[in-house]
């Protein structure tokens, strides 16, 4: 799939030598000196960032350490006061930073719980706002389920669960529903995918799916920025963990080299000293 | 959750199919009370003449309410698209032109609405409860009250192809009373149906209804398709205001009336969710069936016109009661823990085998 995606991009750059997958680029998103103001508020002060482009980073943070605001400046819902943005590696224009773009751009956000009609079918939900159509707009919907059966089956591993793309989101259960947010976001290709706690509020069985999730994003050649809470379950799957600390990042650390138990005492020793 | 694999029986496969049977039970009840009425054909073309207006307004109503929206404005389309339509055509004898205008009041009022309640952020409860005052006041002020005969009118080709017979006028017998409107009616439901069910339109309003939150995250534009819906609205309401002045023969500014409760009713008694997220309109027709049917058979089986409102306001709240338990489990779950919270100061054991599943 990748290999036509930025046919253009990639002849211009091939001789990148970064990426397992053709398209030619070291970052899927890069933040340099990125500050944002809420009036007198200074939310994020001075963020770089580099995600690579089939890296899975956890964002850690306590409530109101800026973990939203990053995500908002990044996906274009609201501009940065300074600072610069560079997805895959090429410079955007603030100005014209919008979500529409944050979709061109292939990078998608899997809110908690904004993300799918509870009352809509399956296929309704994977195609909503990208609907294939006629051109009168009238859905191509044989079309629509074969696909949507196939994301189901293929991407993100439903076989045999009893849920058919005729099922409403409402018989789902909650890592389910994190499950059928990620399929959509890599069936429409995206390059990055944002988690924001996807695993609040879930039974440790579901839990377990949706780490399961992020290891097929990680499969698939994509990137990952994963929002969590809960430092066990972030620490099974990521590659890095970025601390956020009062609109800062106030640390970089690989999983690799702690166990969970030596990162919280490293991150509460954080807290104190600062 | 675990029926979930069992395939959906043929109550969730067949569209409206609960509201298909209530609609033959009752039939079958008139027929036996009534049958010299509800056994001759005269009953059904009369159908075919005067439930279009109510039809075409419910389901324009069912796109509203799907979205999880309400729209209480269009009685008052009914008399200003009316008022527009009648003086267009008898003052000024603009014929087709008339017509043109009458649909342009509609798509007005609709714009306006939509504009209120999608620009402004105005609930549309509040908005088009405005509205619905200002247009039938603005309708009473232009037409300072007067009603319009539109004598001579089944001459003119407008009346002729939006409400003549398909038979000869002069003949009472029932094959020549079928009317076009019932045809034009059918038309443009069955087009509703696959807007709302296969247009990208009609699933953007289904997602509306579900949660604005999600729409909005999923990149629906929601000011612009709200604007659409309630224009869809107005327009709807403009045909079924020109349909009836023609129909009737006459404009007068109370013809709206009577409407807002018989066709919300039958949109609901349908089976389109009261919350939004899930609309029918092969039930709403059906819905609208039994309105009209309960009106003509209760008359028809020798009570008097002042039951009909009654019994539709009743047949109205058990659809909504029975709707709300089929639907939505949570509040089945909730209401059967009211019902055993009872149980254990009371008698014991009242209410606790009834609901045997949580979810």
């Amino acid at each position: 799939m990748e290999e036509t995606q930025d046919a253009g991009m990639a002849a211009r750059l091939d001789n990148d030598p970064a990426g397992p997958s053709g398209g030619g680029f070291t970052h899927i998103v890069r933040m340099e000196g990125v500050q944002k103001y809420f009036g007198a508020v200074h939310a994020l002060r001075d963020i770089n960032l580099a995600i690579g482009r089939n890296e899975i980073v956890g964002l850690i943070g306590d409530n109101g350490a800026g973990k939203s605001t990053l995500i908002k400046v990044l996906t274009g819902v609201i501009p940065p006061s300074a600072g610069r943005i560079f997805v895959r590696d090429r410079p955007i224009d603030l100005a014209h930073h919008s979500v529409g773009m944050a979709h061109a751009m292939s990078i998608e956000t899997v809110y908690q719980d904004k993300s799918l009609g509870e009352k809509q079918p399956l296929w309704r939900n994977f195609f909503v706002g990208r609907q294939i159509t006629d051109r009168f707009g009238f859905i191509r919907v044989r079309e629509q389920k074969r696909i949507a059966e196939d994301i189901l089956l293929n991407t993100i591993g439903f076989r045999g669960a009893g849920i058919s793309v005729d099922s409403t989101v409402r018989q789902l259960s909650g890592g389910e529903r994190q499950g059928i947010a990620i399929g959509r976001a890599m069936h429409f290709n995206s390059d990055l995918i944002i988690l924001d706690e996807p695993t609040v509020a879930l039974a440790v069985k579901e839990v377990r799916k949706v780490l399961d999730f992020v290891r097929r994003i990680k499969a698939s050649g994509r990137a990952c920025i994963y929002i969590e809470h809960n430092l066990a379950h972030v620490h099974e799957v990521a590659d890095r963990l970025v601390v956020l600390d009062r609109g800062e990042i106030v640390a970089d650390i690989s999983p690799r080299q702690m166990t969970v138990a030596e990162l919280t005492e490293y991150l509460i020793d954080l807290q104190q000293h600062r | 959750m675990s029926d979930r694999t069992a395939r959906p029986g043929p109550f969730a496969r067949i569209e409206g199919l609960p509201i298909i049977v209530v609609f033959a039970l009752i039939l079958a009840l008139f027929m036996y009370t009534a049958p010299e009425v509800f056994l001759a054909p005269q009953i059904y073309t009369t159908l075919l003449s005067t439930a279009p207006p109510l039809i075409l307004l419910a389901v324009g109503l069912t796109f509203v309410i799907g979205a999880g929206e309400i729209d209480l404005s269009f009685p008052a389309v009914i008399a200003f698209s009316g008022f527009v339509f009648a003086v267009l055509f008898k003052e000024y004898q603009l014929g087709w032109l008339a017509v043109l205008g009458g649909l342009a009041s509609g798509v007005l009022v609709g714009v306006v609405n939509g504009l209120l309640i999608a620009r402004i952020g105005i609930p549309s409860f509040i908005a088009t409860l405005g509205t619905q005052f200002f247009w039938s006041g603005m309708a009473t002020v232009l037409s300072g009250g007067k009603s319009y005969a539109l004598r001579g009118a089944e001459e003119s080709s407008v009346w002729k192809l939006i409400v003549g017979n398909f038979g000869d006028p002069n003949s009472i017998a029932w094959q020549d009373q079928i009317s076009v409107q019932a045809v034009w009616t059918a038309l443009i439901v069955v087009f509703l149906w696959f807007v709302l069910n296969r247009h990208r339109f009609g699933e953007h309003v289904l997602f509306l209804g579900d949660s604005n939150d999600v729409a909005r995250v999923v990149g629906i534009n929601v000011e612009r398709e709200k604007i659409r819906l309630y224009t869809l609205m107005g327009t709807l309401a403009a045909i079924a205001a020109m349909m009836l002045t023609l129909e009737n023969k006459n404009y007068f500014g109370n013809q709206g009336q009577g409407y807002l409760l018989t066709a919300i009713a039958a949109v609901l008694i349908g089976g389109t969710s009261i919350f939004g997220g899930r609309a029918t309109i092969v039930g709403t027709v059906f819905g609208c069936f039994i309105i009209w049917m309960i009106e003509a058979g209760l008359v028809a089986s020798g009570l008097t016109g002042a039951w009909v409102r009654t019994v539709q306001g009743l047949i109205f709240l058990i659809a909504i009661v029975f709707y709300l338990f089929v639907e939505e489990p949570g509040r089945r779950a909730a209401f059967a823990r009211r019902l055993r919270g009872r149980g254990e100061t009371g008698p014991r054991g009242a209410a606790g085998g009834a609901l045997p599943r949580r979810s």
